[in-house]
């Protein structure tokens, strides 16, 4: 297997572009991405994206946006796995230039929520559970994560700790270009938020934003930021199934494999970003990468663990919650931040001395997830 | 909805029947076509009809279709056979529940698809009255 490195980084800002088409938005950072690299010669496209057939009514995106950049020809694919999509095309991404099949290649996410009502992403987001027995019931993605957000506060911490994380997200993106909501917010303010799904309160909840995202994947030389471990992993479908709704199995186990490629232990990693859809899920990631205990990430959260100069930084451009969370998009913005972390051009957001950090993207509950470790080279 | 497509979920969900593993005996609701034994022979089962909720939420922004009936809650109940399940909560207000709340199986109207479409039924769990 070759080493791969992201060469080439292009981000979007999230928010909501009423007056452009999805293909606009990829198409920007699909050019970013080629310009930061220094080349336009690509040999092939993984586009992720969530729910662009219920959004646009668009299917085959891959074809769709390899026809935005004007590169017919180009093999491309689109990727779905819930919100992990960006993730797990990364992931895909990786395989091609490792196998030696491809050595230039376009890794994009795109999503564009502002095109339909708040309930149809309600729905779509429930499209990533079982149909017939979970969706069925009426729960929404939300319900779902408030069912263990509860059993989380029966037994390890306050809802201002679990709070926390979506306090720290916005300290996070304070400064931060890209992000869709670049302020802060007080855990006074999100505790006197609405309930979303009890006991979950809506400023918990990631927003619906529209973005892209999209790397360049080559072979690595000796400078710049690799890809060290890449891993996916999933689990049973419905909480119902699983013996402890409160580990995530698949995001253990994806990470477990992703540390081992790339040959370090959760204390080696230097700055997290987790999968922060909703504020429970953020902290029952840090505990399954085993960043904190089990038990004890909502304390470090609200002791300022995760804060820049913390234990372990986390989610240092906002996270899902503050830098928006454009589903198919988010796990490739994800990876992107890494990796500007590592190259020290963060800018405001930078940790200092950055070495390896880790991208967390989950589709579903937790049924998919896709861990993926850059370190920088030289 | 389609007719088939809700119709080959009418005897599990109507009846509330799941299937049980022929090779280790694992039961489960809803049917599997695997075992996590490895085996795909099974036979009927009927679940417990009462149990407990485990945890709860209260849906306040549903999805397309369940407007007219929020806010509704949903629960994580395991039956008293140890079957978990994922259903709406009934016929109690959201402050009267509580983890180990005795619950109890009822035959309810779940949603209707528009004026023309399928008028859907199913379980959903309502409070054990002593
Ligand atoms: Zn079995």
């Amino acid at each position: 297997m070759r080493k791969v490195a992201v060469a080439g980084i292009g981000l979007i800002k999230v928010k909501e572009y009423w007056d452009r088409p999805i293909g606009s938005l990829f198409q920007e950072a699909a050019y970013k991405a080629m310009k930061d690299a220094g080349t336009n010669k690509i040999d092939s496209l993984y586009v992720a994206n969530m729910s662009g057939a219920l959004m646009q009514d668009q299917l085959n995106m891959g074809t769709v946006m390899a026809d935005v950049i004007a590169k017919p020809g180009l093999p491309a694919t689109r990727i779905e796995a819930g919100s992990a999509s960006g993730g797990v095309a990364f992931h895909e991404a990786v395989k091609a230039v490792a196998s030696g099949y491809s050595d230039c290649v376009m890794v994009g996410g795109v999503e564009k929520m502002s095109d339909v009502l708040p309930e149809v992403v309600t729905s779509s987001l429930v499209m990533s559970e079982e149909q017939e027995y979970t969706a069925y019931t009426g729960v929404t993605k939300a319900g779902l994560s408030a069912m263990l957000h509860r059993l989380y506060l029966d037994i390890y911490a306050s809802p201002e700790e679990v709070g926390m994380m979506a306090v720290k997200s916005h300290d996070h993106a304070v400064g931060c270009r890209h992000a869709q909501y670049p302020f802060k917010m007080s855990i006074e303010r999100a505790m006197a938020s609405p309930m979303e799904a009890d006991p979950i309160r809506m400023m918990e909840c990631s927003g619906i934003g529209d973005g892209a995202a999209a790397l360049i994947l080559v072979p690595a030389e000796d400078s710049g930021v690799e890809v060290a471990g890449s891993a996916v992993a999933t689990d049973y479908c419905s909480l119902a199934q699983r013996d402890d709704p409160l580990t995530f199995n698949a995001v253990k186990t994806a990470a477990d494999r992703a540390y081992k490629m790339a040959g370090v232990k959760p204390s080696d990693i230097n700055l997290a970003e987790v999968h922060d859809d909703y504020t429970i899920n953020g902290v029952l990631s840090l505990e399954a990468l085993g960043l904190v205990e089990q038990g004890k990430a909502a304390k470090l959260v609200a002791e300022q663990g995760t804060a820049r100069d913390g234990k372990i930084p986390t989610n240092t451009m906002g996270g899902l919650k503050a830098r928006g969370n454009p589903l198919g998009a988010t796990g490739i913005y994800q990876v992107a931040e890494v990796a500007l972390q590592l190259r020290g051009a963060a800018g405001d957001q930078q940790i200092e001395g950055a070495e390896v950090g880790l991208a967390q993207n989950m589709g579903g509950i937790a049924s998919i997830c896709a861990v993926n470790v850059l370190r920088r080279l030289a | 909805m389609s007719v088939p497509r809700y119709w080959r979920e009418e005897v599990p969900r109507y009846r509330l029947q799941g299937k049980k593993c022929k090779a280790c005996g694992a039961k489960y609701f809803p049917a599997r076509p695997v075992c996590t034994c490895g085996s795909t022979e099974f036979g009927e089962y009927k679940l417990s009809e009462t149990g407990e909720v485990v945890t709860w939420t209260v849906i306040r922004n549903p999805p397309m279709g369940y407007e007219k009936y929020k806010p509704y809650m949903v629960g994580l109940i395991e039956l008293d056979d140890g079957i978990k399940i994922l259903s709406q909560v009934v016929d109690v207000d959201p402050e009267e529940v509580s983890a180990g709340l005795k619950v109890e199986a009822v035959f309810r109207k779940v949603k209707e698809d528009g004026k023309e479409g399928i008028i859907q039924y199913g379980y959903k769990f309502r409070p054990v009255v002593e």
